[in-house]
């Protein structure tokens, strides 16, 4: 009985996580008179495509849809390069400086985006990284880091110096222990923070806005808002079109990389 | 290890696409090269898009030597954008907005003052009514013209013509509008069973009831002798909301559950008979005539009269950036994609009422199909909206007025509480901008 409690339970927040998407799919099938009727409907009565080929007709959303990924691949694993040995260090040594830089890492954390932006943005002006995909990829992994290396400590913090120590005793240098035994362990923190990492990337619209200029660099958040007007009316066809499209690739890297969150995760019960 | 090589490639064309992409090119250009400007578009519509497209590409080919590119905005982001390049010295050389965003960017010196560039042509074919929604103080004392006003619109009445037919009402024209008395009483023989006479989408009532208060006068701000800007709300603003205020809650004709609604929400309501009008901007019948089934027959009416037919209006307008390195070009840009044909091209494409006069009497945006004719006509009842030079008009609006004229419309005060709301803390608003 609590086992079949256990799978309503589940299967009730399943649907609730899947509500948006299903929706957007019927939508995304739905002519304009059928979005308008007063009863909403589930399935289409006369689904149609005129809105995929609005999508695509009218924008490029392929090309933005690529320079999102590129952008969100490589802001992913920036952040994750120059949060993991940070991390390690802010959760290992100890002193008076661990404590500023952690200090630091909470107040950055407190500044208003649209506070910051105007100097940002003379900041990459200056150093010629306006309009560039480039400048995107500082930007998100600057405003990443911060939160990514709050994760990578804690997951750091999890792993037990005593292991590090047993390896010290087996022979092994402290790089040896950080890369064979730590690390192993470290695999769901990586993990997780590159997902973290790579969506915050993938979604991110006021930085682009500002440091993206011309059509042929702006990333898909960019492409999705010309479907919408003002006052919150929008062109709802082609709008739940493109939607659909744009979270394809995020499914995509997270089908690909929940497999290692899942495996990292039974690695670190065993070995812990 | 595959993931890790894909990953890693992708970082590679991540720095090489960055380093590609655009750049710092901007607008300058070497001698011989072509000169080179950015337009930011708010365009958005199919129709709107293909046209400003369209003529950006028929510039282009007309001109090799001033070459345009087509950046696409929105609306909702827009001034978050511009201000960010505007401070950076990056903003696009020819700018789509509209008139109330330009006083703030005119007095902190962002655009270009135009008015001995502008070339004569254009000048007379737009009446002074919309230049003068463009025309603002320069922050120094001076008054200057900071845009070319193009699209305007005003409120129309879209109507279900089967229960207008049924109902045996009189239809009016442009001539011989229906007056709020009329309105009112057409409302009630509209309101049926499940059918309301009237939705009044209020998510956001500030503008709406600003600009229609002008069919009895009401202006709701006054500038004194000391040249202070405050707020009024006599028996002439208080007209038009304590009419929509009966509609709701005296003839019970307008259905109290429209009141949340943003303006297109209510649709679905009208094109099951749940709503017989709806007072809104003639932008709406672009989504009407797409969204309607094939058996609904819909009509748009001219705007109501009070003691007279005025409404406030706001353009939307393109201006030249300060910082532009080209503003003779970008200026001859815009007297080509103003003129009155390409203006008639744009206003059909947003399905708003074109500035030029000259557009105003092309055949496309004069036929009665999907009620053009009414639509075009109605331009000529448009003046400056009273608020649009109001300093600290938007904080008034979004701390005082809307939650104001939303508690007054959901029957939670009366409107002597709403007029002493929004004068009493509006002026309070009002002060802070006029020291």
């Amino acid at each position: 009985m609590r086992r079949i409690s256990q799978y309503v339970a589940l299967l009730a927040y399943m649907v609730f996580l899947a509500f948006p998407l299903v929706w957007l799919l019927s939508t995304s099938l739905k002519t304009p008179q059928e979005m308008a009727g007063l009863d909403p409907t589930w399935i289409p009565a006369e689904p149609t495509l005129a809105n995929f080929a609005d999508a695509f007709g009218e924008q490029d959303l392929v090309g933005a849809g690529a320079r999102s990924l590129v952008v969100a691949l490589a802001s992913a694993l920036l952040t994750v390069t120059v949060a993991l040995p940070a991390s390690y260090a802010l959760a290992r040594y100890r002193g008076t400086l661990k404590q500023v830089a952690l200090g630091w890492v909470l107040v950055s954390q407190v500044f208003p985006f649209i506070l910051i932006i105007i100097p940002l943005f003379m900041v990459l002006r200056q150093l010629n990284l306006t309009n560039t995909l480039v400048g995107l990829v500082v930007v998100h992994v600057t405003f990443t880091l911060p939160f990514a290396l709050w994760m990578l400590q804690g997951y750091v913090r999890s792993v037990p110096r005593e292991l590090e120590e047993a390896a010290a005793v087996d022979g092994a240098g402290r790089m040896r222990a950080i890369v064979s035994v730590v690390a192993p362990l470290l695999a769901p923190g990586v993990v997780a923070t590159l997902l973290f990492s790579f969506i915050s990337s993938w979604n991110e619209f006021l930085f682009a806005l500002v440091v993206l200029k011309d059509p042929d660099v702006m990333t898909l958040p960019l492409t999705l808002v010309r479907f919408t007007g003002p006052e919150g009316v929008s062109r709802l066809g082609p709008l739940a079109a493109a939607s659909l499209m744009a979270t394809i690739p995020s499914l995509i890297f997270f089908a690909i990389i929940q497999r290692r969150l899942r495996s990292g995760l039974m690695a670190g019960a065993v070995k812990g | 290890m595959r993931i890790k090589s894909a990953l890693a490639a992708a970082v590679v064309v991540a720095l090489a696409a960055g380093c590609g992409g655009g750049g710092d090119g901007g607008s300058s250009s070497a001698p011989d090269e072509p000169v080179k400007l950015d337009f930011l578009s708010l365009a958005w519509q199919k129709e709107s898009v293909a046209a400003n497209k369209q003529l950006v590409e028929e510039w282009n080919k007309a001109n090799p030597n001033i070459q345009v590119t087509y950046v696409q905005g929105s609306w909702d982001n827009v001034n978050d954008q511009l201000v960010t390049s505007f401070e950076g010295g990056d903003a696009p050389d020819v700018i789509h907005d509209d008139s109330p965003a330009l006083s703030g960017f005119a007095t902190k010196g962002y655009l270009l003052e135009l008015k001995d560039k502008l070339p004569a042509e254009l000048k007379s074919d737009i009446p002074q009514s919309a230049w003068d929604t463009v025309t603002f103080d320069d922050g120094k004392g001076a008054k200057g013209v900071y845009g070319v006003p193009f699209l305007q619109e005003s409120t129309v009445i879209i109507a279900n013509k089967k229960l207008l037919d049924a109902a045996k009402v009189r239809m009016p024209t442009p001539a011989e509008p229906w007056t709020w008395d009329e309105f009112a009483t057409i409302g009630k023989k509209l309101t049926k069973g499940d059918t309301y006479g009237v939705a009044w989408p209020m998510k956001s009532p500030v503008n709406k009831t600003l600009n229609l208060a002008l069919n009895f006068g009401g202006t709701f701000f006054q500038t004194g002798a000391d040249g202070k800007t405050t707020v009024k709300v006599g028996p002439q603003e208080k007209e038009v909301l304590q009419r929509i205020h009966d509609q709701l809650y005296k003839d019970k004709s307008a259905d109290t559950s429209a009141l949340g609604m943003g303006t297109a929400d209510p649709l679905p309501g009208f094109f099951a008979d749940k709503y017989a009008m709806l007072p809104v901007g003639v932008y709406l019948r672009q989504q009407v005539a797409e969204q309607a089934p094939d058996d609904f027959e819909w009509v748009t009416l001219p705007p109501l009269k009070g003691t007279g037919s005025e409404q406030g209006a706001v353009s939307q307008t393109l201006s030249v950036a300060a910082d532009s390195e080209h503003p003779d070009e970008a200026l001859k840009f815009i007297s080509f994609f103003l003129n009155g044909p390409n203006q008639a091209k744009l206003a059909k494409g947003d399905w708003l009422l074109p500035t030029s006069q000259q557009a105003a009497a092309d055949p496309a945006i004069t036929t009665e199909e999907n009620g053009w004719d009414v639509a075009t006509a109605s331009a000529k009842n448009l003046v400056v909206a009273p608020f649009l030079k109001v300093n600290g008009f938007d904080e008034w609006k979004s701390k005082v007025a809307t939650p104001a004229l939303q508690e007054y419309f959901a029957n939670k005060i009366s409107i002597d509480e709403v007029a002493k709301k929004l004068v009493e803390d509006g002026n309070e608003v009002l002060e802070r901008y006029q020291r």
